[in-house]
């Protein structure tokens, strides 16, 4: 095979590159900046080829999970893909919870692993796994590189395919013997892929009778998910709400697609989402979704979900169109390009009447909670919000501090929330804002995580404070897995089962790595820990804070249910009970009084 | 209905009804690594119903054609063909359902025979115009093809001798050429 390759010079002609060499240039090729990655046998022909290279930062993580999250991190701070390089068996199998969640996020991954030489697979070769069978429901494609000589086209079209259209993670698998073989290196420019081809332009005649639509419309909501974001879409966006004067909610991925400050913003829609917004969408007369899938946590009991309202689907990828949600109007497209074809199509709609019903439901339904001496974790992000004004990247794990986040940071532009929606996984945020932090020099990078969320991945504060990176770590310790704690305190008759932690002394722990900590106790310490925090320079600082133990995240939508089932707050005034002086109501936005029931909109 | 459909589908309770149709679907893949793999895999995963499935090689040596028969609403199915073409290596996914197409399926089927029986059981063969393809001194096997109708039907006519043994191939279908006024 090797010898075909010989007789028969590539274009470029020049010398015969091992495997190896071909995977480091072909990288360069693609301006892959920033690689995540671990050694191992299977790998260290590839590792020996990019210890000359300093086009490539490598950045060693602590563990492979950690890399394919710092490269899910990288990915949504820049819109670049993630980079991932590992070696076979354990390297490779400990890639795929990061890689399962690129899937569900829709978030361009290539990740390379390494494999036992052809001639063994099969055999159980030491760390020898099926990767790409092991991964191949939970990438967009993979490959095994079988012979060298289509190594780099292999990786042309994973970088291509992870990209493109509705982006996801690719595996190339790349055996050790393969990497050892010598072909010339002749870079492809573009990609021959007959078979794969993305609808971009949104069909007319559907833009047209979502004009039309959208035009006749009186009670129009905006639903905006994480694909706006993947698009660049914001502008358009916000450009479309405001012509329309549509008020806009958007999902946890959406979040940063359209300035929460702006007086059509609803905030987050669904099971944690904002009553206001999940009353607008209840109540609306045309829905139209942007980018978003109808995740049945944003959905609730699907029957339901905007009964009354026309839909209008804006997605590039086609199976998400009506898969949970009958739509009207489908639009097959990248999402910048159908709202920029859409943007002249429609008028300015008449929406007085809508709007000042919704704002009727914020003022009697905010968000909001009891502030008291004891920290509340929505306390702590409504001031980092404050303090930051929108100006970082806030990564966020997963449980009641995630959704909170959500609730009371005010995200104002695109890629500065990042988070684990679709598979939710627990130890995200760390490694995550890591990536962030090498995509993203300009701004602050923030990671919140919980108590038990941090310690799935605290390993990677080791990489953290090798590179000095910038990171602010934020632990919102309740000493339970609180999300958990919460579902059954409201549904399992308050059984905790298995939900409180014995957690180690994190600011020991951040400082054993070399990382200053605090301990931060009572609210009126907080403002002061977070400005101090983000005015740290030279490297990472860790901030712990010691919240209210139990605590619940409202208003909640049940799984399955509807908004008639939607616990708002319970009321904070009620709950005081005339207590000390200390305790104060705290509302994000506008707030009159509480009331408990939500009023019927009278201009249907 | 053939056992086989359990084996290809744990899930493969769903009866037929007025919503719920029985699709065939003439995929075209790629012959690539892993290509079938994905097929079964995504249907697996996304929990649909295969009744039947057949693979083999076409016209052009770089494609395999793939009769699947699946069933559900035509939500269902939409959902089948649109997941399917998201497939990298798919390069084309026909509903033969919405077409008018032929389709054929083969099975072998060994069944008890004794000397009493055999008579009864040929003439069952020829009716069916099946052929008569090994015979022992308490067998006879036998290979018919036709619709899926047509084979279930055979089956059914031989369950009285006993089946030993049998092999069906799933559904292989072709779309027609003429369609309609010559």
């Amino acid at each position: 095979m090797a010898r075909h390759a010989e007789e028969t010079p590539g274009a470029a002609g020049g010398r015969l590159m091992t495997g190896a060499e071909i995977f480091v240039r072909s990288l360069v090729a693609e301006k892959v900046e920033v690689l995540f990655g671990y050694p191992g046998g299977a790998t260290i022909g590839v590792y020996d080829a990019l210890h000359d290279i300093s086009d490539i930062t490598h950045v060693l993580t602590r563990h492979e999970q950690g890399a394919t999250h710092a490269a899910e991190g990288y990915a949504k701070a820049t819109g670049k893909p993630g980079v991932v390089l590992v070696t076979s068996g354990p390297g490779a199998t400990n890639t795929v919870t990061g890689i399962a969640d690129a899937f569900m996020d829709s978030i361009p991954l290539v990740v390379f692993t390494g494999q036992v030489p052809l001639r063994l697979i099969g055999n159980d070769a030491f760390q020898e796994a099926d990767i790409v069978g092991i991964t191949r429901p939970v990438t967009k494609h993979n490959y095994l590189v079988r012979d060298v000589r289509e190594l780099a086209r292999t990786i042309k079209e994973a970088f291509y395919i992870a990209t493109s259209g509705r982006p996801g993670p690719v595996l190339v698998d790349l055996p050790k013997d393969v990497m050892a073989q010598k072909t010339h290196f002749d870079y492809p420019e573009s990609v021959a892929l007959p078979t794969y081809a993305p609808i971009l332009d949104g069909n007319i005649r559907q833009v047209r009778k979502a004009a039309e639509l959208i035009n006749s419309s009186r009670r129009p909501v905006l639903y905006v998910g994480g694909g706006t974001i993947l698009a660049n879409a914001a502008e358009e966006l916000t450009a479309l709400a405001r012509k329309l004067r549509c008020p806009v909610t958007t999902t946890l991925h959406g979040l940063g697609s359209f300035p929460e400050h702006d007086p059509l913003a609803l905030g987050m829609l669904g099971m944690h989402g904002t009553w206001y917004s999940n009353m607008a969408v209840n109540f609306c007369d045309v829905l139209i979704a942007v980018g978003a899938r109808f995740d049945d946590r944003v959905t609730g009991k699907v029957e339901a979900f905007a009964a009354e309202a026309k839909k209008i689907h804006i997605d590039v990828d086609p199976s998400a169109i009506s898969k949970n949600v009958k739509v009207d109007v489908p639009i097959v497209g990248d999402v910048k390009r159908v709202l920029a074809a859409l943007l002249p199509l429609v008028q300015p709609v008449e929406t007085a009447d809508w709007l000042r019903t919704i704002e009727a439901w914020k003022e009697e339904h905010p968000l909001r909670y009891r502030n008291g001496e004891e920290i509340r974790a929505q306390y702590v992000i409504q001031k980092l919000g404050e303090i930051t004004g929108g100006d970082a990247v806030v990564v966020t794990d997963v449980g009641q501090h995630q959704m909170w986040a959500a609730q009371f940071y005010n995200f104002t532009r695109p890629r500065t929330h990042i988070t684990s929606g679709g598979l939710g996984t627990m130890g995200f945020s760390l490694p995550a804002a890591m990536g962030a932090s090498f995509g993203r020099r300009d701004l602050p990078v923030v990671s919140i995580s919980g108590d038990g969320g941090f310690q799935m991945n605290s390993q990677e504060m080791a990489t953290i404070v090798q590179h000095r990176l910038p990171v602010k770590i934020f632990v919102i310790n309740n000493g339970f897995l609180g999300m958990v704690r919460q579902w059954q305190e409201l549904f399992w008759r308050r059984r905790y089962s298995q939900v409180a932690l014995a957690n180690p002394d994190f600011v020991r722990l951040a400082e054993a790595y070399g990382c200053p900590g605090t301990r931060v106790t009572r609210t009126a310490d907080v403002e002061e820990a977070i400005r101090r925090a983000m005015a740290h320079t030279g490297g990472p600082v860790f901030v712990e804070f010691v919240v209210a133990a139990e605590d619940n995240v409202y208003p909640m939508i049940p799984a399955g249910q509807t908004v008639n089932e939607m616990i708002d707050t319970p009321d904070p005034a009620a709950a005081a009970g005339g207590g000390n002086g200390n305790i104060e109501t705290v509302e994000k936005g506008k707030a009159r009084k509480v009331s408990v029931h939500a009023a019927v909109p009278g201009n249907a | 209905m053939p056992q086989s459909q359990a084996m290809l589908n744990p899930h493969a309770d769903i009866p037929l009804d007025e919503k719920v149709k029985r699709h065939t679907i003439s995929i075209l893949v790629q012959n690539k690594f892993g290509a079938f793999n994905r097929i079964a895999g995504m249907f697996a995963a996304k929990g649909y119903n295969i009744d039947s499935l057949s693979v083999g090689p076409t016209e052009d040596e770089a494609v395999s054609r793939m009769t699947i028969v699946a069933r559900g609403d035509d939500q269902i199915i939409e959902q089948i063909s649109k997941q399917l073409n998201k497939l990298i290596d798919i390069v084309k996914v026909i509903d033969l359902t919405f077409e008018s197409f032929v389709e054929r399926e083969l099975v072998l089927v060994k069944v008890h025979s004794t000397t009493e029986t055999r008579p009864d059981i040929m003439q069952i063969a020829e009716i069916f115009r099946a052929k008569v393809v090994d015979i022992s001194p308490r067998t006879l096997t036998l290979e018919a093809t036709g619709s899926q109708q047509k084979v279930d039907a055979i089956i059914k006519m031989l369950k009285p001798f006993a089946i030993k043994e049998m092999a069906r191939t799933g559904r292989v279908a072709l779309k027609r050429e003429f369609q309609g006024e010559v």
